[in-house]
């Protein structure tokens, strides 16, 4: 399985027939409650501050929804309410951070059939890719639950120091994570990138897809529902050329994953990161079918040695 | 309890040896000591690197330092006699060179030494209280000493029971201690406390506050018998007690390292370490001591070395 | 009890290290290609700065120098590097390890010359601790496929490498050894104030017969680093140094995509709490900030003490310094040094000056400043707040600044409150608070109960602004390993 997806320009009719067929279907007796796909900032939703939205739509250029489009002050909302929740979820047990990113996943399988609509209409694949993916992003939840109390054990340990001392180097959280999502893949890309991040124990402030959001906004809701702590994933929807730039030069964050920007863009972003030196991840181009091994566990990790002399 | 502490009362220390808890609360409540650090720290003194006229002063006041010992069960007068000649002119071929601070010797032997040092300087140290072992009655170790202070010693070297510093029972030790220094009249009182045996360093610096509130003169490492006897950072502990215990009454009480120090670089380390970690007013016999024997040969073969220039040979200083 | 005369009459001798065990030359010039050649930049003086005598002059590089030297680089590392089994590679840093330690007393010595630390630092810790680099990357060359980053880890290229004046030697050491062991080739800009160590290190190089190429020594000032930092043959930067230049280099690389490891300046918190060991700690404190004229980028340059001890501390600590010895250099009693430049010294001197101004309270103990030279007496500010200049900017020389705090919270708090986050310091008997503290401090080294210890089996590296990357232990390969 190979999700490269071209940004719509051709659809495919077998795609929209899928999307169709899939997506929940009102019924003609009653009117469909729409919902209004907010941000998620804090372990809540709130609308942009800035009050704006743009439309999103599908392939055929069908209106889906309007997206809240996010501003500068929204990043600022964000990052400090990643900075707020960093303390209690960098300080989780390992243990604790595996079993909220295994409900995530428990919550992603009961809305399996949901998430499928939304990605057959955010996307242009057909409904099997789409399905492919969503049981994909599903599985990556399960894989990154997992890591989380072991990663330490595989990169850390004791240090055989020429004194008498006790060394041990463990990795840690490097702190607030600024991650601009793939552009392309709606939900499994989102999925890929916030994931390991937030596994570490990082707290982050993603930006969706800016013309695909709605899936990510949706995993926002099973996210809050997750025993995720409000505020370890903060959720922005809107231009990513408008914002990352507020998330490059930001402060009081520590690391940049730029791989939702194409890398002709990336440049004035890792300049502006360099401000405050932070660690910035400018992976190529994300194979979201291949094993997703353990560079992005590694990503945003910091590693701590700590000394203490062994006498009596 | 009739025996109250020397230590004056505004240091505000007359109260922690009113009972058994107020005693056990404050030794325990002295800083903690990191091993590895102060080993740490005794190392790097002993990078320190002396030479020339440095040398040669810290050589002549290591001499002046030793009380030579001797505690064989196989000592005679014979030996007493020929230690003591030694002790009053160390080298006979240089008399610039200056007497040792005393002689150390079991009881029975003090007369012996009395008779031998007449008109000297040197004190006389005698071992007391069931030495090595400190093993036996208090009534036994009290007239132990009274027997040696009656023959004449000017110093009491006394061993702590250390089975019940281990078993916790310190105000058992300080009263013991207490006890010997009212039967030492004039005498000074150094009290050992077998660090080898106390193992760890904080021990080392609970059971010097001890000896020190309890009125000892002088804390002491060894007896000699038990390896390890002094180590630097043993001597580093108990430099820092007398220093503490200074700035906290006025009162400069004394250190004596005794056991395993032979050589003359050992000996300048030392001294040093007095002068870096207590302060220079304790580069005095009256506050330093080296219970020692072999070391003052390598003294003088040393102090040979600084004044002709050419190294020295064992024939050349005198083996008793 | 007796009394005494206070006057110590122990008063130790110079016991000076002969200079001449430096083999010191007229002139220095660059190591290019497996050559000695004169730079074709400036020709500078380097100078003693306990005396501010010339010792050398040095024939520095400049740009067409490091375009020749990524190119020979370029050219071993395609050519014999390449073809030199990782065994082989190993035998040669194992060689050069022990070449260093052969020739130890004569590294030290040039050392303590060109950089103003007491040769007792020099001789046991500089000198011993970067044979030991060497000795430990040797080793794993040849094991790289079992270091975790994947079964065939590649090198990345060409390192282009530039290391500070605080430890010129011991840097050179960190930079190179995990470079070459992962198959990398290198050129090497020493600091423009203390290049002699690595052109020795260079000339050890040649002696243990390692390609030409293969290592490339370049001094000289910031032009070359930065033509270094913006040459398109270099494949990977590696820098240690202030984090202003950190930043602009991480912007030059932001630009050009080489792939960056950044060790950067800090303002630790040296924490005691009231129960530490005391007579440990104060010894902690000084070796924290006083260790090499406080020229250290984890140097523990705050203390926060709990305010129940903090005159205990303090007053303790005074008497400590008391005993410090100031001078020269080659005295091999000296605890502190010269600072390493004029340059510094005014930086050092201007911040302790803002201490001053924002009303800290200054002291130091009484000491005699050599007439000539650079220097400054080991300095201690109390009264600091977490607002102060000298609270917040990194002094690199030897000044204190004096906290305090209440709870465990608010140390951690208090220490955290930094962009830095290279190392922190806690002293305490509690086992269950040591732990407690290291967790939340957010540093890359904790020492407790100890402080700048190193050792080539451990990670050492910085958060925020301290850098990125990791240098020493298995961690430290990554830096030099494609991804």
């Amino acid at each position: 399985m190979v999700w490269r997806h071209t940004l719509p320009s051709k659809a495919k009719v077998s795609a929209a027939k899928a999307a169709a067929k899939a997506a929940p279907v009102d019924p003609p007796a009653r009117l469909a409650v729409r919902k209004t796909y907010k941000l998620y900032i804090g372990g809540a939703f709130p609308r942009s501050e800035s009050g704006r939205s743009y439309p999103v739509t599908d392939a055929h250029g069908k209106l889906l929804a309007h997206a809240a489009q996010a501003s500068r002050k929204d990043v600022r909302d964000a990052v400090s309410a990643a900075r707020k929740a960093f303390a209690g979820w960098s300080g989780a047990t390992a243990y604790n951070r595996g079993q909220v990113l295994y409900r995530v996943a428990e919550m992603l399988e009961g809305r399996r059939e949901q998430f499928l609509a939304e990605v057959i209409a955010a996307e242009t694949g057909t409904a099997a890719d789409a399905a492919a993916q969503v049981d994909a992003a599903i599985d990556r939840w399960v894989w990154y639950a997992g890591w989380t109390d072991k990663y330490a054990q595989i990169v850390g340990g004791a240090n055989p120091v020429a004194g008498p001392y006790f060394n041990f180097s463990l990795p840690e959280p490097s702190g607030v994570v600024g991650i601009i999502a793939p552009q392309e893949s709606s939900l499994l890309g989102f999925v890929s990138v916030v994931a390991p991040a937030i596994a570490m124990g990082n707290t982050v402030v993603v930006i969706a897809s800016s013309q695909r959001p709605l899936p990510a906004v949706s995993l926002a809701e099973a996210l809050a529902t997750s025993d995720l702590p409000g505020g370890v994933v903060n959720l922005l929807t809107g231009s990513a050329a408008e914002l990352a730039p507020w998330l490059a030069s930001h402060l009081d964050v520590n690391c940049l994953d730029l791989t939702g920007i194409d890398p002709a863009d990336r440049v004035p972003l890792a300049v502006a990161a360099a401000d405050t030196v932070k660690r910035v991840f400018a992976p190529g181009p994300i194979d979201l079918a291949a094993d997703p091994g353990m560079s992005r566990l590694g990503a945003f990790v910091e590693t701590k040695t700590v000394w203490h002399p062994t006498g009596v | 309890m009739t025996i109250t502490s020397v230590a004056s009362g505004t240091s505000g220390l007359s109260d922690v040896t009113s009972d058994d808890a107020s005693l056990r609360r404050f030794l325990h409540g002295l800083p903690g000591v990191d091993q590895v650090g102060a080993e740490g720290r005794a190392v790097a003194l002993a990078t320190r690197s002396i030479k020339t006229t440095a040398k040669a002063w810290a050589i002549d006041a290591a001499i002046g330092m030793v009380d030579l010992t001797t505690l064989e069960g196989s000592d005679t007068p014979g030996k007493v006699r020929s230690l003591c000649a030694k002790a009053v002119r160390p080298d006979p071929s240089d008399p610039s060179t200056p007497p040792v601070a005393a002689v150390c010797v079991y009881p029975d032997l003090v007369a012996t030494a009395v008779q031998a040092l007449r008109g000297s300087t040197v004190q006389i140290a005698s071992v007391a209280t069931a030495f090595p072992s400190g093993r036996a009655s208090l009534q036994t170790k009290l007239a132990d000493v009274r027997d040696a202070v009656l023959a004449g010693a000017t110093e009491i070297d006394m061993v702590i029971d250390r089975g019940a510093f281990l078993a916790g029972r310190y105000l058992q030790v300080f009263d013991e201690i207490s006890a010997v220094k009212q039967a030492c009249g004039t005498a000074h009182l150094k009290v050992i406390l077998e660090t080898g045996e106390l193992v760890t360093l904080d021990s080392v610096r609970r059971a010097s506050w001890l000896a020190l509130l309890a009125g000892g003169d002088f804390v002491k490492t060894s007896t000699g018998k038990i390896s390890p006897a002094a180590t630097p950072p043993v001597a580093l502990i108990m430099l820092q007690a007398v220093r503490d215990f200074a700035a906290r009454t006025g009162e400069v009480r004394g250190v004596k390292l005794a056991g395993g120090i032979r050589t003359t670089k050992e000996a300048v380390r030392y001294l040093v370490m007095v002068n870096e970690v207590a302060g220079p007013r304790w580069l005095s016999p009256h506050s330093f001591r080296f219970g020692a024997s072999t070391l003052l040969n390598d003294l003088l073969q040393q102090r040979h070395k600084l004044t002709t220039g050419a190294y020295d040979g064992s024939d050349y200083v005198s083996i008793d | 009890m007796d009394t005494f005369d206070n006057a110590n009459p122990f008063q130790y001798a110079p016991a000076p290290e002969s200079r001449d065990i430096a083999r010191l030359k007229p002139s220095y010039g660059i190591y290019l290609n497996g050559e000695f050649r004169d730079g074709r930049g400036e020709a500078v003086k380097t100078i003693n700065p306990a005396t501010e005598e010339p010792l050398a002059e040095i024939a520095e590089a400049d740009a067409t120098d490091v375009d020749d030297a990524v190119s020979a680089a370029r050219a071993a590392y395609q050519g014999t590097w390449s073809r030199t089994t990782p065994a082989e590679r190993s035998k040669y840093l194992f060689r050069i390890a022990r070449a260093i330690q052969e020739r130890g007393r004569e590294l030290a010595v040039l050392e303590t010359l060109d950089n103003g630390k007491p040769i007792s630092e020099s001789r046991d810790v500089d000198i011993p601790t970067a044979a030991a680099h060497f000795f430990y990357y040797a080793g794993w060359a040849d094991k790289l496929g079992y270091a975790g980053f994947g079964p065939e880890p590649r090198p990345i290229g060409v390192a282009g490498q530039i290391i500070p004046w605080n430890f010129p030697l011991l840097m050179a050491a960190w930079k190179i050894a995990p470079a070459l062991a992962t198959g990398n080739t290198v050129v090497l800009k020493p600091a423009e104030t203390t290049p002699l160590t690595a052109i020795t290190l260079a000339e050890i190089i040649a002696e243990c017969d390692l390609p030409a190429g293969v290592v490339n020594i370049l001094p000289g000032g910031p032009s070359v680093g930065q033509a270094l930092v913006e040459h398109p043959g270099v494949d990977k930067i590696a820098f240690t140094g202030s984090t202003a230049v950190g930043k602009q280099i991480q912007k030059s690389v932001a630009v050009s995509g080489k792939r960056l490891s950044l060790e950067l300046g800090g303002k630790a918190a040296n924490i005691v709490f009231d129960d530490a060991p005391i007579d440990q700690a104060v010894e902690g404190i000084v070796n924290g900030i006083f260790f090499n004229q406080g020229h250290v980028c984890c140097a523990g340059s705050r203390l926060l003490v709990q305010e129940s001890v903090h005159e205990e501390v303090i007053a303790a600590l005074q008497e400590r310094l008391q005993t410090l010895r100031m001078g020269d250099p080659l005295d091999k009693n000296t605890d502190i040094g010269a600072i390493n430049s004029a340059a510094q010294l005014a930086r050092v001197r201007a911040l302790a000056d803002s201490g001053d101004a924002e009303g800290a309270i200054r002291w130091s103990p009484e000491c005699h400043l050599p007439d000539k030279g650079f220097w400054f007496p080991p300095t201690i500010f109390t009264g600091v707040s977490q607002a102060n200049r000298i609270a917040r900017e990194e002094i690199f020389g030897p000044v204190l600044s004096v906290l305090t705090f209440r709870t465990p919270a608010e140390a951690v708090e208090k220490a955290n409150n930094t962009p830095y986050g290279l190392s922190a310091g806690i002293w305490t008997e509690k086992g269950s608070r040591i732990l407690w503290m290291a967790n939340r401090l957010r540093a890359g080294v904790i020492w407790a109960n100890t402080f700048n210890r190193f050792d080539p089996t451990s990670p050492f590296g910085g958060y925020q602004e301290s850098g990125f990357g990791r240098e020493g232990g298995r961690h430290g390969l990554e830096a030099y390993l494609a991804q």
